[in-house]
């Protein structure tokens, strides 16, 4: 046998650690949480704000400052300079919450207060992005639904694959289903729709006792959180590619949380004693280790090099890959398992589940 | 499990298929003797990575819709005069509602069958307002709206590739979206600002005649008489610059850029551009009777409201032909030679989205894109190879298969390449060994409880090939969900992911069986497995 991480045999006691476990996620939770209402919610970037942005790539070394100060000149509104990409890359963003002006103007502005510093073809502008606060709002619509849809459908995959009760799973949907109805009639911001629907998916789920969807719906509630809280305390912006990011992440935390929990599932079957349970978790959690960690690294591995090798424009997307899916694999182990060994094995799984 | 042989036959035709698919994206292949062979589609690019321009254009719809009533209300108008019923010049309220007086009361059944007979209007309300007269409110119905609202639409459409098509660009891609919306990928391009002002000029050319006669001081006070408008005449200045000085027109255009058959540019005695029109022969008629009628007067050539030259007619011009001056640079009068050639555009457009791309940064960004990957593949490799020793290369080998197929489902399947896809690629990488790592763990721990290599074979691949369909099927849910609701770039990103899941499925279950299945085969039951 070639080399093993985790050696066979290993028994570490995850379920002991999850008091740690649970303070280190509040923390960061809550510090994500409180970072967002600090700064009265995400930052949204252009893509559902509205407004232009210019990247200039520059041929020489010149200080962020210079640049900046050439650059306010232009008077635009809502004018933000910020570096792009790695230092070495010399590219810089221009953002304006401003997007009535015509993008000749802007091209214009740019060279007149460029041309002092830098020089004539001292720099070079790659790509202008303008959109107007109609098409803003749809995309913010659009990646709001598909955050919706994703949870809502995702919540029913799991509540009838964990339990195999896919009556209940039902069930679960036209609950679901209809009291976001009900909600929307309201008239609710589709953002509050989301979390409200996520937060009926838990009490559901908890009232239903499908243990393990609950589990897994609140590690995944727990990435996504996290991801979004650190993304406001770096002060990044929401686009489109992140909320693919978060898509994403959504997908791998439920990967992770599935091979742990069919492994709970397997020896749960094979040990019919209840009292049992935390030292099968602990168990199932051990012998499945190798593998959640072999695939963290070699998905990390790949996203890292995405992170420094892939340029300017995929920078945020790989940086929101790389926390959510070091997070993934951290709250599969402490976050889903201890809360499921929290509410017990559900009984009435297994019995159906075997027939 | 089938027989081995069947096996590694549909692993071939796989194979086969996908180089077939693959080889033609590769640069220089296609121009090869072994392109002819291949298959003729190639992966294509995003505007992100070739670099190019994505519009988003906003036709004004409500401004269309006036114009239309406005037109039909005046056709009214005259096809009653025909019958000699006088009504006054009607007034649009509404972008289905239209105004109109009718003069004398007593022919008011005259005018109604008017009504009924030449207008799609259907009569709202009608009111005595004492003097005789009649006040009529006439509506379309939202059928006729949609219709005309469909009509302009395409009638945009058109205008736009004609522009694309006369301006030259290579494979543009124009298409109609909800909310009156156009969008517009004109790929490859160097001066997206000319572009721009091409694709969203209205130009509206029409000819006024100015009145020479009003008082500009009062019309700039808001006093205007009957039948005449205020403009703006743009006159430029022989070192060049403008200015813009304020001109009164009557309202009524007496001809417009419908009738045009062709505009080129020429240069006059100076050297400069102008654009030189040719009318068809209806419109070369109207244009000889008109100067005919107005020698000694001004004509305005107005386009999109703003008068370009107003010269004085010195004599009944035959020939329909016209030329419009301005201090245009050779760019300026070319691009509007093209604009009119193609006609103008039905109603106002407004960008509502701009993303423009410089061809560097496209380049750059696959060269980085590439580079990523095939770092973090080396990674992947290498360390798949150290951990899982003859295993590890077995997953090396489908991985390689497993991005060929990525490839060659993106070629076959018509699919755009993004910089997101490409990442989509790469963390497929990733991702693509865990179904691997998932059966080599499995079978790792089935050798530990005692099993000879074949039987932990057997079982690892069985335990995990459900544990993978199914830890699978969430990431593709997300992948479905991001297409459904994604724009461009992201839905590169979800194609890629989706196919490359699949893929890896295919791969790490199926076809890395097939070499673990060789190896025992040619072993004996006792021999031992680098895994």
């Amino acid at each position: 046998m070639g080399l093993q991480i985790i050696k066979p045999g290993t028994r570490i006691d995850f379920i002991g650690l999850r008091k740690i476990a649970f303070v280190l996620s509040a923390v960061l939770v809550l510090a994500g949480l409180g970072s967002l209402l600090a700064k009265g919610g995400p930052q949204y970037g252009i893509d559902f704000a509205g407004g232009m942005i210019v990247q200039i790539k520059v041929h020489k070394d010149v200080e962020l400052a210079k640049l900046k100060g050439a650059l306010e000149e232009t008077r635009l509104p809502g004018l933000i300079v910020q570096t792009l990409g790695m230092a070495d890359d010399h590219e810089y963003l221009l953002r304006t919450s401003s997007s009535d002006i015509s993008s000749q103007q802007v091209r214009t502005m740019v060279a007149d207060a460029l041309a002092g510093p830098l020089g004539e073809g001292g720099y070079e502008i790659q790509r202008l992005e303008m959109v107007g606060p109609k098409v803003g709002a749809d995309l913010r619509a659009h990646a709001l639904e598909a955050l919706f849809y994703a949870v809502l459908i995702i919540a029913v995959y799991i509540s009838g694959r964990f339990e195999q009760r896919w009556t209940v799973a039902a069930i679960m949907a036209a609950a679901l289903g209809g009291s976001i109805y009900g909600i929307g009639l309201l008239g609710l911001d589709m953002g509050w729709l989301i979390v409200m629907a996520m937060l009926i998916t838990v009490g559901l789920c908890w009232y239903l006792k499908l243990n393990y969807a609950l589990g897994a719906v609140v590690a995944l509630i727990h990435d996504v959180a996290i991801t979004v809280g650190v993304f406001s305390i770096l002060g990044k912006e929401f686009d489109l590619t992140i909320i693919a990011a978060l898509l994403t992440i959504i997908g791998y935390s439920l990967n992770d949380t599935i091979i742990v929990f069919d492994r709970i599932r397997e020896n749960t079957r094979a040990q019919q004693d209840p009292r049992r349970f935390r030292s099968i978790i602990n168990e199932s959690i051990n012998q499945t280790l190798s593998r959640t960690l072999m695939t963290s690294l070699t998905t990390l591995m790949v996203v890292a090099c995405l992170f420094v090798l892939g340029g300017s424009v995929i920078h945020d997307f790989a940086l929101a890959l790389l926390i959510g899916i070091g997070v993934g694999t951290y709250s599969s182990i402490f976050v889903a398992s201890p809360i499921l060994m929290g509410f017990g094995p559900s009984m009435v799984a297994e019995g159906e589940g075997q027939a | 499990m089938q027989s081995l042989r069947l096996r590694i036959f549909t692993t071939l035709v796989v194979l086969a298929l996908g180089l077939a698919y693959m080889l033609p994206s590769i640069p220089g292949v296609k121009e090869s003797p072994l392109g002819a062979l291949l298959p003729g589609d190639s992966v294509s690019l995003g505007l992100d990575l070739k670099g190019g321009i994505h519009l988003t254009l906003g036709v004004d719809m409500d401004t269309a819709m006036h114009n239309n009533l406005s037109r039909l209300g005046d056709d009214l108008r005259a096809a009653a005069r025909d019958e000699e019923i006088f009504v006054l010049r009607p007034t649009v309220l509404s972008s289905s509602r239209l105004e109109m007086v009718l003069i004398k009361g007593d022919q008011k059944s005259g005018f109604d069958s008017v009504i009924d007979k030449y207008s799609p209007f259907t009569i709202e309300e009608t009111q005595n307002m004492g003097d005789g007269k009649v006040r009529y409110l006439l509506s379309v119905s939202p059928q006729y709206r949609d219709e005309l609202t469909k009509l302009t639409m395409d009638q945009a459409i058109k205008t736009i590739r004609n522009r694309i098509d006369q301006f030259g660009v290579a494979e543009p891609d124009i298409r109609r979206q909800q909310d009156n919306r156009i969008q517009v990928q004109l790929p490859g391009l160097q001066d997206p600002e000319r572009a721009i002002n091409i694709v969203g000029q209205t130009a509206h050319l029409e000819f006024k005649m100015v009145d020479d006669a009003a008082d500009i001081e009062k019309a700039l006070g808001g006093v205007l008489a009957p039948g005449r408008e205020l403009s703006t005449l743009i006159t430029t200045h022989p070192g060049g610059g403008q200015s813009e000085s304020p001109i009164v027109l009557r309202r009524e255009a007496v001809l417009t850029g419908e009738y045009i058959t062709d505009a080129r540019v020429q240069l006059d005695q100076w050297n400069k551009p102008y654009v030189a029109i040719s009318f068809n022969a209806r419109g070369g008629t109207i244009f000889a009777n008109l100067t005919g009628e107005n020698v000694n007067k001004r004509m305005a050539i107005v386009l999109d409201g703003k008068v370009h030259s107003a010269p004085v007619i010195q004599e009944r011009i035959t020939g329909g032909k016209a030329s419009i001056t301005g201090n245009f640079s050779n760019e300026e009068a070319r691009d509007l030679a093209v604009v009119l050639r193609a006609g103008s555009l039905p109603a106002p457009v407004v960008i509502l989205e701009q993303r423009t791309v410089g061809p560097s940064l496209g380049q750059e960004s696959i060269d980085k894109g590439v580079t990523a990957a095939l770092v973090g593949m080396c990674l992947v490799l290498v360390f798949m190879v150290v951990y899982y020793g003859f295993a590890g290369f077995v997953a090396d080998i489908v991985l390689c298969l497993n991005i060929m197929l990525i490839m060659s489902g993106l070629a076959l399947f018509g699919a755009t390449l993004t910089l997101p896809g490409i990442a989509g690629i790469i963390l497929t990488i990733g991702m693509a060994v865990d179904a691997n790592v998932i059966i080599f763990e499995r079978i790792r721990e089935e050798m530990r409880r005692g099993l000879t290599v074949r039987a932990a074979i057997a079982e690892g691949y069985e335990r995990a090939t459900l544990t993978i369909l199914d830890a699978n099927v969430t990431t593709v849910i997300a992948a479905i969900i991001l297409y459904q609701f994604g724009t461009g770039p992201v839905r590169g990103f979800a194609v890629t992911l989706t196919l490359g899941i699949l893929s890896s499925m295919f791969t790490a279950i199926f076809v890395s069986r097939i070499f673990f299945d060789l190896y025992t085969k040619s072993r004996s039951e006792t021999a031992k497995l680098s895994i």
